[in-house]
């Protein structure tokens, strides 16, 4: 008898390199996009550990809404930096010119302009087939239904009701000319097993992570950061409150919830306790369908 | 801290196995319920979560969540109140993480059910104690039988609503032993339960004393996980040749894949297919250093001591070993395709990390499912399960499925649209 075992990470972390190298072997130009977040902290972690000792094969993509916490886009470049890693940063200059913003044209209509058109501007600029995102499918239902390879028409579109079956770890990458994939390395992980491989892997992640005294106001049961006053409501007063980000978007949209975890050690002890899912603290997600509308649009 | 260190064992947490499970059954056996029982009782599920498809303000049972509106996760599906696709539900206990496939009960959408069950390291097969065994249940049972998942748990639920009435439990499980004894399968575990009430689930209730076996989460903690596929043969199929040119690494021929059985070694003697030459074995890398040994089914990178053909395709096994190299296969096929599959077709076949042309030479049976008779056949329609036989473009290396799934399965794959139409295990 041996005694060989894999523990879950190690299972998953498999998992996801065997992935990662099959979209490597099988497409023609391939892109890993990039949202500072701890999940792409954790895929671009895997992506080196994959392709070891060569560097990345392919560009990390960072579609910027230039909504973002500045301490993001600090981290963001400082890591590409430290791996030595090709970063590509691409905003929809058209929409951010002519102001968009959440709070006047809706949340919708802002991801939908500096996210989902932006991604795809950015996809179709740079003729990748294949792009790899960080999304999980324990974020969120239509999440939880989508497979690993995620065929995508000539406009980005997912089509839920007719996903390709997806068999043992064989992959079927094969499309037709304007298609693409989207492939998620990390579909299994769950939130808990993110905070924990963060914390056994010392993986960097963006500071707003960790707790600290922060300037914010209070929304209802949100927890908004006040780093921008434009997003601001009249009668919204800033206030220090000792707070951490469970997960990172644009600033007008994203909560943080209290805490005082400073360290990967009270994370994982607060994530094992939590009894919200961390995409509560999203606005993207309080809409009756609003990840699969958005992902039927081209979204991630 | 609100939480103190001592409630969470980060020793326990860094030990705990993946184990893979896929639950199938019929429409309206309490599948939901049951996924839904087994959620609340691990906290595999948030608050809001649970909130949002409660019919209650706050939560006091599974029965009172709307659970069929957790787990069905697209508009579709829940416009038309059916499941179409999987869905993916992750839990732990303090011993394990579960993986669970959510399969569709469905006839149609049987490629979902086969895409859901071919990870699973075990099946949970739902009976309704009022129904007994359905057409679906042959049709999964014979699937789960194929696909060679190591173990399958029977849960006859809703035994409340046959009065815990043991001889009703009795005569299904009798009744599907036969059934699956017929094609080969003889390790079942039979649970009666009632999924509502929390019977047998993660308690034992007070209703079915006559039951002495172990609750369905005593199982899914003590069923074995890996499954000695590191006992097996050695096989590495070649995922990418990693060759970083760098200054620092100008000579360095790195050959990247998952190790799909058995164990390597640095110094083991392997052969390299197709060309059939032999090396040894000088690193296993990894980005956290390099190992003295590896074993399925672990991602690493292998260099040798010699220059020899190796490109993707290729397949790396120990020296003394044989494996199968052939141009003409023969595997249980189960059809996922909307247009039929017939002889003289031709389809790509998807095995380890190979792409070749293939042509249909015969369809050696279709088999009826609630017979399990073998019959001739022109043609295997959508969610039909056959034998075929399949000429191939160029040679694979493959071992039977039953001895080894890893080298064994493969998928079928529709040259005009791409899409993945078959699913294949060589006999």
């Amino acid at each position: 008898m041996s005694n060989h075992k894999l523990t879950q990470l190690k299972a998953l972390e498999a998992e996801s390199i065997q992935i990662m190298r099959e979209v490597v072997a099988e497409f023609r130009k391939p892109v890993m996009l990039y949202s500072v977040g701890k999940d792409s902290s954790v895929l671009l972690h895997l992506a080196r550990k994959a392709f070891y000792p060569a560097p990345l094969p392919f560009p990390l993509l960072h579609v910027d809404t230039g909504y973002k916490f500045h301490e993001m886009y600090e981290f963001r470049d400082w890591m590409a930096k430290e791996i030595g890693a090709e970063l590509i940063v691409r905003r929809n200059e058209d929409a951010i010119a002519k102001g968009m913003n959440p709070k006047e044209f809706g949340v919708a209509r802002c991801c939908g302009a500096l996210k989902t058109k932006g991604l795809l501007d950015a996809l179709e600029e740079g003729g990748y087939d294949a792009a790899f995102g960080g999304a999980r499918r324990d974020e969120e239902r239509s999440r939880a239904k989508e497979r690993v390879f995620s065929i995508r028409d000539e406009f980005g579109q997912w089509d839920p009701k007719n996903q390709r079956p997806e068999l043992w770890d064989i992959y079927n990458g094969r499309i037709h000319e304007g298609e693409s994939v989207r492939v998620f390395p990390l579909s299994n992980w769950t939130e808990m097993d993110i905070w924990l491989y963060i914390r056994e892997e010392n993986i960097p992640i963006v500071p707003l992570y960790f707790a600290k005294e922060r300037m914010m106001v209070k929304r209802g049961t949100m927890l908004i950061p006040a780093d921008d006053v434009r997003h601001l409501s009249e009668g919204e007063t800033p206030e220090p409150v000792l707070c951490r980000f469970r997960t990172l978007g644009c600033i007008p949209c994203t909560g943080a919830v209290y805490s005082d975890a400073a360290n990967m050690d009270e994370i994982v002890v607060e994530a094992a306790a939590a009894t919200r899912s961390e995409r509560e603290t999203r606005i993207i997600d309080h809409g009756a369908n609003s990840m699969e509308d958005k992902k039927k649009e081209g979204y991630f | 801290m609100s939480n103190p260190m001592s409630e969470f064992n980060f020793k326990l947490s860094q030990e705990i196995e993946l184990l893979r499970l896929v639950t199938v059954g019929s429409v309206d056996d309490g599948k939901s319920t049951l996924i839904g029982r087994l959620l609340v009782d691990t906290k595999g599920a948030f608050e809001d979560q649970l909130l949002a498809v409660s019919r209650k303000k706050g939560i006091s049972s599974a029965a009172e969540i709307d659970l069929a509106m957790l787990t069905d996760g697209l508009a579709a599906e829940r416009e038309q109140g059916i499941t179409i696709d999987v869905a993916y539900r992750y839990f732990a206990t303090p011993k394990r993480k579960f993986i669970m496939a959510d399969c569709p009960g469905h006839e149609q959408y049987t490629r979902n059910m086969v895409t859901g069950a071919s990870t699973a390291n075990a099946a949970i097969i739902l009976i309704d104690a009022r129904n007994g065994i359905m057409p679906q249940t042959k049709r999964h049972t014979h699937i789960l039988g194929l696909l060679g998942t190591p173990h399958l748990i029977v849960a006859i639920n809703k035994m409340d609503l046959v009065g815990f009435d043991r001889k009703v439990f009795d005569s299904i499980k009798a009744e599907l032993a036969d059934f699956c004894a017929r094609q080969g399968i003889h390790d079942l575990i039979v649970i009666p339960m009632s999924a509502l009430n929390g019977d047998m689930v993660s308690v034992r209730g007070d209703s079915m004393g006559w039951y002495t076996g172990p609750t369905l989460l005593e199982v899914l903690e003590s069923l074995s996980v890996l499954d000695k596929v590191d006992e097996k043969a050695f096989r590495f199929p070649v995922q990418l040749v990693n060759r970083p040119q760098t200054k620092e690494l100008p000579d360095y021929r790195g050959f990247m894949g998952r190790i799909s059985s058995g164990t390597v070694k640095v110094g083991d003697e392997i052969k390299a297919l197709p060309s059939g030459k032999t090396s040894r074995v000088k690193e296993i890398v990894t980005f956290d250093g390099n190992l003295d040994e590896a074993f399925a089914p672990m991602s690493v990178s292998l260099t040798l001591t010699d220059e020899i053909d190796i490109s993707r395709g290729s397949m790396l096994v120990h020296a003394g070993d044989s494996i199968e190299e052939t141009r003409e296969i023969a595997a249980n096929v189960c059809w996922i395709g909307s247009e039929p599959l017939e002889p003289r077709k031709k389809y790509l076949v998807k095995q380890t990390t190979n792409t070749v042309k293939a042509l249909v030479s015969e369809i050696v049976f279709r088999t009826d499912i609630h017979t399990l008779e073998h019959g001739a056949s022109d043609q295997l329609g959508m969610n039909e399960i056959g034998q075929v036989k399949l000429k191939l473009q160029s040679p694979i290396f493959h071992d039977r499925y039953a001895d080894n799934r890893g080298t064994g399965a493969f998928v079928l794959i529709d040259t005009f649209t791409n899409n993945t139409v078959g699913a294949g295990m060589i006999v």
